[in-house]
């Protein structure tokens, strides 16, 4: 919980990592790779204010105690949400595996959503992985990169023939939330990789479920926008938004909030740290302290408010989840509530 | 050393460094497809120089290991050739460094193998629809630009669907355009459309205007900002280049309060 000007926010943060990147775990013959995306990442906390850059050697890998210390304690997160990422080919135990946040979320089990993963080429297998990960921990959430490689084959598609029997999977196991990650990749080579067609497809095909666009689609957040608005179940997932931008680039910060806000709306937008890349800390208080500016330059974009900035930073999340808000935390009641029958 | 010697060394020298200059005026034509900004203005090109031979040598940088190697590859082969066409360059060694792939690409640029050579089994399509995919952003973000600059000195902004590109205040801003919908095969006379949908290069209706201008706000905002990070990025990765402060940050502020200038100035 942040309070701030009396006002008291509940803040979920929807996009975090518990990853090893330690030497010990790259798998022998891809040091390189493996080294190259930690520096990488690493890199992307060099946007964010000089008082919380960390030594690489921290950043590749952190404890359980400093992660605790710097999302609940320090960070104000009240309920944070994993989105793994496994990356096998390069790190031997994975990089930021379902098993390796799951010893976090059976250890805290109030502070974590632990979310899973599902590749639709694994087929059967892949298919009773992923009822066994909902049996064991109760995901209510996925986190899918479609872009990833495997074997020959270059990346899905979720508009795939075997993506559809993975998401009739998902509506039967009762997960609800399908988070892609449409952002930076670098595979498949010859290909735009952040094209969001096909997200469009599949939330019209299936309308219960959310499909939360992590990285806005960054860099191509237009494409995304013009997708988003048609779509009542796409939401905006702002990690790296806040991270990437509102220190380092405080201007084009302004403007893609004004982007958002003005195809998707203050209902549809997810907050997000992307810890470790980025603490939670300066993040929220540098959002609730932000507002778009009086000049002629954002003349197109409204004004942020405070009910605006609940939603995104926690209530948002929070109904996506089924999260126990305390009453405190929740926006004003609407005076006269319908009586129920 | 005789007097004759040194003189025509000086001449060497000269005509060196005027080959040198050509060199990095031929590398400010090549431009990041994806940002649509210049590669020299951007810092990615991290040496230059032409040998007594002939010779250019040209290093670029990217802002991280793992750019899209498809973008890389298209910065690499367009610098080799507009660094060949130079007169008085006999031979071009471009290099990217510091980069997954930098092999793959330095080699088959090259050795003008063309994308899908330099990387088989890993690429099936040359780059060509990507760049005009990358073109009709440019197109979008230009007709931001020129259209803002045009409401802000008065004009109605349901008028704009009736313009042509002539009755546009002349600039960096619409020369640009017209080059982007130029090499895109778009209408750019002085009678064409002011505002045309880049897929088709049919001049946009009236009714379809204040879409199609959210939609070219929204893709500059897209461009720039995603400019922003990658400069950001190469501050950090080579901290200290082209601004004269250290941090990424304070780079960034420094080329947006550049930016801020020249659009001030139009």
């Amino acid at each position: 919980m942040y309070e701030k000007n009396g006002e008291k926010y509940f803040v979920v943060d929807g996009h975090t990592h518990f990853w090893d990147a330690s030497p010990r775990n790259w798998v022998p013959g891809q040091e390189q790779y493996a080294k190259g995306w930690i520096e990488c990442f690493h890199a992307y906390q060099g946007l964010g204010p000089p008082e919380t850059h960390w030594s690489l050697e921290d950043f590749q890998k952190y404890s359980e105690e400093r992660m605790m210390k710097d999302v609940f304690d320090d960070g104000y997160v009240d309920v944070a949400i994993f989105q793994p990422t496994n990356l096998k080919q390069w790190y031997t135990e994975g990089f930021n595996t379902v098993e390796r946040n799951a010893i976090l979320k059976e250890k805290y089990p109030d502070k974590f959503v632990l979310n899973t993963t599902f590749d639709p080429r694994e087929g059967d297998a892949g298919l009773r992985k992923l009822e066994a990960d909902v049996d064991r921990w109760g995901c209510k959430g996925v986190k899918l990169y479609t872009a990833e490689w495997r074997g020959d084959s270059r990346g899905w598609d979720l508009r795939s023939d075997d993506a559809t029997r993975y998401l009739e999977k998902c509506r039967e196991l009762g997960i609800k939330n399908v988070h892609v990650h449409k952002g930076p990749t670098i595979w498949p080579l010859d290909k735009d990789a952040f094209d969001v067609r096909d997200v469009d497809y599949a939330a019209t095909n299936f309308p219960e479920l959310n499909f939360i666009v992590e990285h806005v689609g960054l860099p191509r957040i237009e494409d995304f926008c013009f997708m988003a608005v048609q779509e009542p179940n796409v939401y905006a997932g702002l990690a790296v938004v806040v991270g990437g931008l509102m220190h380092a680039r405080p201007r084009f910060f302004n403007k893609v909030m004004g982007e958002l806000l003005f195809w998707l709306g203050e209902d549809k937008l997810i907050f997000g740290a992307d810890y470790a890349i980025w603490e939670p800390k300066w993040q929220v208080e540098g959002f609730v302290d932000w507002n778009m500016p009086d000049t002629e330059e954002y003349s197109d974009y409204g004004k942020v408010s405070v009910e605006a900035k609940k939603k995104i930073l926690g209530l948002n999340a929070a109904k996506l989840y089924d999260l126990d808000v305390p009453a405190e935390l929740r926006l004003d009641q609407p005076a006269a509530q319908p009586v129920a029958s | 050393m005789t007097m004759t010697a040194a003189r025509s060394a000086g001449a060497f020298t000269d005509q060196a460094a005027g080959v040198a200059a050509a060199v990095w005026s031929a590398l400010a034509t090549v431009r990041d497809p994806e940002l649509d900004d210049p590669l020299t203005e951007l810092g990615f090109v991290s040496h230059h120089e032409v040998t007594a031979e002939g010779e250019a040598v040209v290093r670029l940088r990217l802002p991280t290991y793992f750019c899209a190697p498809n973008f890389a590859y298209l910065m690499v082969a367009d610098s080799y050739d507009a660094v060949s066409a130079v007169p008085g360059v006999t031979k071009a060694d471009v290099r990217l460094e510091d980069h997954f792939a930098a092999d793959a690409i330095n080699t088959g640029v090259a050795a003008r193998a063309g994308f899908v050579e330099s990387f088989r089994g890993e690429a099936a399509a040359e780059l060509d629809e990507l760049r005009a995919d990358f073109l009709r952003k440019a197109v979008l973000a230009g007709t931001d630009r020129v259209c803002r600059a045009l409401v802000a000195s008065g004009v109605d902004q349901s008028r704009l669907a009736h313009l042509t590109l002539a009755d546009a205040p002349e600039g960096p801003d619409l020369w640009r355009l017209i080059d982007r919908r130029h090499e895109l095969g778009l209408p750019c006379r002085d009678s064409d459309a002011l505002i045309v949908d880049p897929a088709t290069g049919e001049a946009v209706q009236p009714d379809a205007l204040r879409m199609h201008l959210g939609l070219a706000r929204a893709t500059r905002v897209s461009q720039e900002a995603n400019s922003g990070v990658c400069r950001g990025m190469l501050a950090v990765r080579y901290p200290g280049i082209g601004t004269h402060s250290s941090t990424a940050n304070e780079a960034a502020t420094d080329a947006e309060r550049e930016r801020d200038q020249r659009t001030n100035q139009h």
